[in-house]
């Protein structure tokens, strides 16, 4: 069932050099329960993404298309009926727990924030509902307790509770923005694992953003890779991974520094993409990537490239893909 | 045995921490504990592990940033905290390093000449205006940007490009030792790459040595010789980067090499659900005792010291 | 420079009270640089017979009781308090941001020493204290400087080292020690271009501020001595006759009031200025 369609989504912003696109033609369906894995780097839109899935985005941008929740395109909702979704049936954890925990507010408080808002219960079923959340997310109340303070966590502790806040109410969707890029890889393993259990369990929908491709690759079913604004792959994250079209995507991967490479002797380069990420009032007319790419042709700088359907999961935004078999 | 290029003796760094109360002694946090390493010539040594573990400490007390509580740092032979002041500022222009901000390391308000020609100000020999700007010059062509970049601000570059310019600033009084602390964990994929790639090809025509420092195991697997796990401010493990990735002895290495997200979405791990450490620390036990799934009753009451063990050094009773 | 200054008045002029503070500010200036050229009439000049004139076409805005033009007094008057109020904040830069500077970088008890040096002056009401220096040096306008410049002294000295410690946690800074640099070539080379924009701001504050000082110790007769007049004493003066001229204190009362608002609201758009060009070129 299809519980999330994005249609069209372009979101502006004012710059220094004028209003600028800052991501264009965002197509997407996310169904109930589906991991679906964002990644990129940065400046590439995903957050931007998951902002505008949020209406979280800056007031002086502008956004078009349409983002479709269970029939109602929330893009046409007013304030108050936006704050009823937000963190009610779409939840959202962010890259930096210190920040995004406010640093004098106990954190039982900072958890049953968002339940006193959208769920009406009294004092003692909250009181339930946090020491239940607190318990899921690992965080138990009897060795924890509900009084302290943000800066008495450690870094994985406060992303637990981060996570615990952004799943009070039971949301549909839960958004993850780089949710373990602060964290050492230990613990971003732990609340990895968390998001997913969680996930499995309430059979919410997830979107992870990453620019990690490892985490995207054990998180997610399905991987939108995302460059300057704009989708260029799409899939499975089985088929993506393991028979990428994108030269951009291809690219990605080899420029990882890979396992069982070491010793002087046999020690190759990595293969880098050339040159750099455009700056936004930079970004090339036609494909974006086609300054950086090894295959691109004459009309790569001239027009967009369009979906290509290779199969049913697998779309790319190429004149030039890999394996071209269509 | 040749003279190793750096050698830590002893190594011990006490923090202070701020009092509980007035007239309380201050409590004193140890971030290093005894380390002792040596990294020869021409090679890279990669420093491993997580966040608040000394690795960043450590490599400020390398470059004589910071000095530590107890023992000593040898730089080709010489004791850099036994010496005067004046011979250490001249001494410097051997070793530089490379941060990881590729924002904070340089000054807003400085041009790319200013920047990248800065340790040449306290060289002994005096250069004028022009021989400085044609060695910037000579240097950034060398780090893969443009001699005309000199008047440009750091605001105009990327983060790579940044990056690119620290090293220039690090290599411009041709130092024998680099110290480069997450130099390349703030870039992307893609940029990393180039950084990389760049430091490896500069190590081979100037015969740099590397002090990496990163909690990025697959940078370090790529680039090191070398490497030594830290875990709270002690070597738990040092072998040869190969021998070490290839099979970890330390409990802790395995963990940290096994947290590690696979980038082959069918490889998903199992996880070690049933297996819970089953001590508590107390005063005197194997520090990662608390966290260790093969611990046994002898590291609660001995802490392991770090001894040859199938050719490398591990710190660990249950190596098997 | 010239590019940033010009990057300034690019973007100040978006900024309402960086140019309503900043035309009212400059407008001051302008008058008293004027005063060194041109008068309306010379202030020292006695004439009874004209002696509290309302204003007309002949004087603008009348006469006091000596008879002196009231405008070119005005004039004259905010020479001195630019004078008094610039030489009081060069002297409050020149010896406050060293010791702010030094107390960063130095740290631990050269740190406390200046910091609580800089506490016992600010425990002084600062008026109270001017008086009281005036009072043992003799009343003047050089003295009064000097009172109002010790005063600045401890405010700069704060800004700087506030400032100064938050860039010395910078990585450049690191990248500048390990180039071999001393603590006093970082302060001069590196710190002080980054907190160069938050002392200019306060700068502006403390200018109002002295302008303010300066008119109460003239108002007391312990700043600017005759025949130089000052918005202070003017208004002194004139409370003699506030009930039959009360124009006589409302001018220069407006002048200082002005003034002040001024400079103040161009401190504000400034600081708005100047900001978010800190945070862009990061």
């Amino acid at each position: 069932m299809t519980l999330l369609k994005v249609q069209d989504l372009c979101v502006s912003l004012k710059t220094a050099y004028g209003r600028q696109d800052v991501i264009s033609n965002i197509n997407f369906c996310l169904n109930a329960g589906e991991k679906l894995g964002i990644v990129g780097e940065s400046g590439c839109g995903k957050s931007i993404t998951a902002l505008a899935l949020m209406s979280l985005l800056p007031p002086d941008s502008k956004t078009r298309g349409r983002i479709i929740l269970e029939g109602r395109d929330i893009l046409n909702l007013n304030s108050k009926e936006i704050c009823s979704i937000r963190g009610n049936r779409i939840g959202m954890i962010f890259q930096e727990p210190m920040t995004a925990l406010n640093p004098v507010k106990q954190i039982g408080a900072q958890i049953s924030e968002s339940i006193d808002l959208h769920l009406k219960l009294n004092r003692k079923q909250t009181l339930e509902r946090v020491t239940e959340l607190m318990d899921k997310v690992g965080l138990p109340v009897d060795r924890f307790g509900l009084n302290l303070y943000p800066h008495q966590l450690s870094g994985g502790q406060r992303q637990r509770v981060m996570i615990a806040m952004a799943i009070a109410c039971n949301p549909d969707i839960l958004i993850a923005d780089e949710p373990t890029t602060a964290l050492d890889v230990t613990v971003q393993e732990q609340i990895l694992n968390l998001i997913r259990d969680l996930a499995d369990s309430s059979g919410m929908a997830l979107i992870m953003i990453s620019h990690d491709l490892g985490v995207i690759a054990q998180t997610a079913q399905n991987v939108m890779v995302m460059y300057t604004g704009n989708i260029v792959e799409m899939g499975s994250t089985v088929d993506v991974y393991q028979n990428m079209l994108h030269p951009y995507t291809f690219g990605l991967f080899s420029a990882i520094p890979h396992a069982g490479s070491s010793s002087h002797l046999e020690r190759k380069r990595l293969t880098s993409i050339p040159g750099q990420v455009p700056q936004l009032h930079q970004r090339p007319i036609g494909c974006n990537f086609a300054d950086r790419c090894m295959r691109a042709s004459k009309i790569c700088k001239t027009k967009e490239p369009m979906a290509t359907r290779v199969s049913d999961h697998h779309q790319v935004w190429c004149y030039h893909p890999l394996k071209e078999k269509i | 045995m040749k003279q190793p290029l750096v050698k830590i003796e002893g190594v011990y760094k006490d923090y202070q921490l701020p009092k509980k109360y007035l007239f309380e002694k201050a409590p004193v946090f140890r971030a290093l504990h005894g380390i002792n390493l040596e990294l020869q010539k021409g090679t890279s040594f990669g420093i491993v592990g997580e966040s608040g573990c000394g690795k960043s400490t450590l490599a400020r007390i390398v470059m004589a940033l910071d000095e530590p509580t107890f023992g000593k740092v040898f730089f080709d032979g010489q004791d850099l905290f036994n010496m005067p002041k004046k011979e250490l500022r001249h001494l410097r222009r051997n070793f530089q390093m490379v941060f990881q901000d590729p924002y904070g390391s340089l000054n807003p308000r400085k041009n790319i000449l200013g920047i990248v020609a800065e340790p040449l100000d306290t060289l002994k020999e005096k250069l004028s205006f022009a021989q400085k700007k044609e060695r910037v010059a000579k240097i950034l062509v060398e780090v893969g940007l443009n001699a005309t970049d000199t008047d440009k601000f750091p605001h105009e570059f990327s983060g790579g490009q940044r990056q690119r310019i620290a090293i220039a600033r690090a290599l411009i009084t041709r130092p024998s030792l680099i110290v480069a602390d997450e130099s390349v964990s703030a870039l992307d994929v893609s940029v990393q790459a180039q950084v990389l790639n760049l430091m490896m090809d500069l190590q081979e025509k100037y015969k740099l040595t590397y002090m990496f420092i990163s909690h990025d195991l697959s940078v370090v697997e790529y680039v090191t010789d070398q490497v030594a796990v830290i875990y709270m401010g002690q070597i738990v493990e040092q072998a040869t980067t190969r021998a070490l990735f290839q099979k970890p002895l330390h409990p802790y290495t395995q963990t940290l090499l096994m947290a590690v997200p696979d980038v082959n979405p069918l490889n998903k791990k199992q996880k070690n659900k049933n297996k819970v450490p089953l001590f508590e620390k107390i005063h005197g036990s194997c520090p990662f005792i608390d966290r260790c799934i093969k611990a046994t009753k002898t590291c609660v009451h001995n802490a392991p010291e770090l001894l040859e063990n199938h050719g490398r050094l591990v710190a660990c009773f249950n190596t098997d | 420079m010239l590019r940033t200054l010009v990057e300034i008045l690019r973007h100040g002029l978006k900024n309402r009270s960086f140019v309503i503070g900043g035309t009212i500010s400059l407008a001051f200036f302008l008058v008293a640089f004027l005063s060194y050229f041109w008068t309306p009439y010379p202030v020292e000049d006695i004439n009874i017979a004209d002696k509290l004139l309302k204003p007309s076409s002949q004087y603008l805005l009348g006469t006091d009781h000596f008879g002196r033009d009231i405008l070119s007094m005005l004039i004259k008057g905010a020479r001195n308090s630019v004078i008094v109020a610039f030489v009081a904040i060069g002297i409050g830069i020149g010896c406050g941001v060293p010791l702010g500077l030094t107390a960063a970088a130095k740290k631990g008890w050269m740190d406390e020493l200046i910091m609580r040096f800089n506490d016992f002056t600010f425990a002084f009401p600062s008026l109270i204290s001017a008086i009281m220096i005036t009072a043992i040096l003799g009343p003047g306008s050089v003295n009064s400087i000097i009172a109002i410049g010790i005063f600045n002294i401890p405010v700069f000295a704060r800004v700087a080292r506030g400032a100064a410690l938050s860039i010395w946690k910078r990585e450049f800074i690191l990248a500048a020690r390990s180039a071999g640099k001393g603590q006093f070539r970082i302060s001069v080379e590196h710190i002080l271009p980054n907190i160069s924009s938050m002392l200019i701001v306060q700068a502006t504050i403390q200018f109002a501020l002295g302008i303010l000082a300066e008119a109460s110790l003239s108002y007391l007769g312990l700043g600017t001595q005759p025949p130089m007049p000052s918005w202070g004493k003017m208004l002194n003066e004139a409370q003699t006759f506030l009930h039959f001229a009360p124009q006589l204190a409302i001018y220069p009362g407006i002048a200082i009031a002005l003034t002040v608002m001024g400079l103040n609201l161009f401190g504000d758009g400034l600081r708005d200025v100047l900001d978010p060009k800190l945070r862009r070129s990061r």
